[in-house]
């Protein structure tokens, strides 16, 4: 399987009132062709920007200031963000589905309008044509009457169903690549199964990469081969997922991974949170911005610089100085 | 495929549909104001089409003769100065009164929704520029924009439809670029951009319909203040030129004769304002129906 998407040392940053934010700072990953990758962090981390920049969607006061973004070869931050180049990209070769269900549909155009403007855009298919291969779509994501319920309108939908609506509109025209930014987490939790087993089926249809980003570990754990684990702005740790679900390695990963039940351990353990807040991403200081919550910082984290991933195990890497494993035990 | 069992489980038909539309007309049409006002508005459209039928005289034919004369079986409302019928010339004023309305409210629509619509989408200096342009335009009480404007260019339908488009405009640009701006950062539009569309297509089929329902409301109620706008500058002789009746000119020549012969400036006083009412009255109502807020409530 061959390389697909690789972002180098990619930094996306606001300009706010209160100062400059490093929302995305120095992050680096690739995903293969074919691959399902997991992006995990809390809010705010940078997790959905840096999708967002893959996307050239960073609207002002934003802005990609330095990297790389390198997709088939070609360095998407050579285009113009909405030039003819980026928009032929976007939705053809790289699709998004985005949180909120209830809000990226819309209100006023009919659902099959919606898929059809996909086709329109990217295949140039027209008319009847157009509507049957939109109704073709919808039942491939499990709309039921897919045909009549074209002429329907977004507010007609529940919440689940909107969400195969956007899976079916980002799958229209076979991406090689889809990003799903919270795909299930403003809906209950029955669907968000259901939807994430759409989601598999369809990308696994279409041979399409997909990328998962996500706060949520079990959606991770069960489906992305590959996760990066993203704090700050910046990846803190990388690798196969069962390795990190298995040995986290870096003080965060084990924070995570503390503060969730898990069926396959003895009854009795406590869910331990992680103490603090995020920290603010202006003027951070040059230190691991883990520090002041880390319950594992040796001196060396309070004296130097945040350092540099290093790969601790196979093909895992975390940002840490500190061996883990050992101070655990 | 082994998935597609997966895929089809546990979907629920469709929620029973309520129709936007049926409500929208209960709420509309369920009040009695509203009701009127649309009789109103519909009477006077129906007036203005049909005027050369409904006239009993040509409304610019003088005669002399017959001067300044009581309602009679001849001359319902009387007669003015020139012996024309008044009747007939408040006929033919509903045609420009209302000609006047609709034409300013389109050529102001179209092009304060035009510069609104860019202002608010592409923001920085485009936004800066095309506001502070329209601000200053607002600066000016908008009857006295219209005055100054109409007074410069002289009489005459044409230019009263100029000065009244240029002081109704920035209302619009106003409004459509609030609406825009607040449009703009739901997340339809970042989906639809994120899925190739380009500017032009995200401002037209994404954008601008859902900026229109405050946009309907305005438009309605200013058909009624355009109309008393044109009737102002008529009756203070800077609109429409005679002979052509105009309600406002009309007022301001039987202004002379209001104690022997109130019924010409009267009657298409009354005119004027039972327009300006019945527009007022639709627009309260489109506004109430058309806010998302009182949905369900009503």
């Amino acid at each position: 399987m061959g390389r697909l998407l690789e972002v180098k040392n990619l930094k996306t940053q606001f300009k706010t009132e209160g100062g400059l934010v490093k929302a995305v700072d120095d992050v680096s990953y690739y995903i293969d062709e074919q691959e399902i990758v997991g992006v995990v962090g809390e809010s705010g981390c940078g997790k959905s920007v840096s999708q967002l920049s893959v996307m050239r969607l960073i609207n002002s006061p934003g802005k990609i200031v330095g990297g790389q973004i390198i997709f088939e070869g070609q360095d998407l931050l050579q285009y113009e963000a909405n030039g003819p180049e980026m928009r032929s990209i976007r939705g053809a070769k790289i699709a998004m589905i985005f949180q909120e269900p209830m809000t990226s549909l819309n209100p006023v155009l009919t659902i099959g309008r919606q898929l059809t403007e996909m086709l329109e855009l990217h295949l140039g298919m027209r008319g009847n044509e157009a509507r049957k291969r939109a109704a073709e779509l919808l039942s491939m994501v499990g709309i039921p009457s897919a045909e009549s319920r074209l002429d329907d309108y977004p507010h007609q939908f529940s919440g689940g169903m909107r969400q195969r609506v956007m899976i079916a509109m980002g799958l229209s025209c076979n991406p090689k690549m889809l990003i799903a930014d919270e795909p299930t987490t403003a809906l209950d939790v029955t669907t968000q199964a259901q939807l994430l087993e759409l989601m598999k089926a369809m990308v696994q249809r279409f041979r399409s990469s997909l990328v998962i980003v996500t706060h949520n570990l079990g959606v991770v754990a069960r489906y992305a081969q590959r996760i990066y684990i993203m704090y700050a702005g910046r990846i803190v740790e990388s690798g196969y997922c069962k390795d990190i679900f298995r040995r986290p390695r870096h003080p965060y990963t084990i924070g995570l991974l503390k503060c969730v039940p898990r069926l396959d351990e003895e009854e009795g353990r406590k869910l331990v949170p992680i103490k603090g807040l995020p920290p603010n991403l202006i003027n951070m200081p040059p230190t691991c911005a883990f520090l002041p919550r880390c319950p594992y910082a040796v001196e060396q984290c309070r004296k130097e610089p945040w350092p540099e991933l290093r790969l601790v195990g196979n093909q895992q890497y975390i940002r840490c100085y500190v061996n883990t494993e050992e101070r655990i035990q | 495929m082994a998935n597609e069992a997966v895929i089809t489980t546990g979907v629920t038909e469709a929620p029973p549909r309520v129709s936007e539309w049926r409500r929208f007309r209960r709420v509309f049409l369920g009040r009695i104001l509203v009701l009127i006002g649309l009789i109103l508005i519909c009477f006077f459209v129906f007036i203005a089409i049909f005027a050369p039928l409904l006239a009993p005289y040509p409304p610019n034919d003088p005669d002399l003769a017959s001067a300044l004369q009581q309602p009679s079986a001849q001359h319902l409302l009387g007669t003015d100065a020139l012996g024309r019928d008044t009747l007939s010339r408040v006929i033919y004023g509903a045609r420009t009164s209302l000609m006047i309305g609709l034409i300013v409210v389109i050529i102001a629509t179209i092009i304060g929704m035009t510069l609104g619509l860019v202002a608010g989408y592409y923001g920085g200096w485009t936004y800066n520029i095309i506001m502070r342009f329209i601000d200053a335009l607002m600066s000016f009480p908008m009857i006295l924009l219209a005055m100054v404007i109409a007074a410069l260019l002289g009489n005459g339908m044409r230019n009263v439809i100029i000065a009244l488009s240029v002081a109704m405009m920035p209302g619009y640009a106003r409004l459509m670029c609030a609406q825009v701006l607040a449009v703009k950062e739901n997340d339809y539009v970042t989906a639809g951009r994120s899925i190739g569309a380009s500017n032009l297509r995200l401002m037209l089929r994404h954008i601008v319909p859902n900026c229109l329902p405050p946009l309907i409301v305005l438009i309605t109620m200013q058909l009624g203040s355009v109309i008393l706008a044109e009737a102002g500058l008529s009756f203070l002789g800077i609109g429409i030129t005679p002979p052509t009746p105009a309600w406002g000119s009309m007022v301001n020549d039987g202004r002379q004769y209001l104690l022997t012969l109130p019924i010409l400036s009267f009657a298409p006083g009354l005119a004027l304002m039972l327009v300006v009412f019945g527009f007022n009255m639709v627009g309260d109502g489109l506004r109430d129906a058309l806010d998302p807020r009182l949905r369900g409530a009503l």
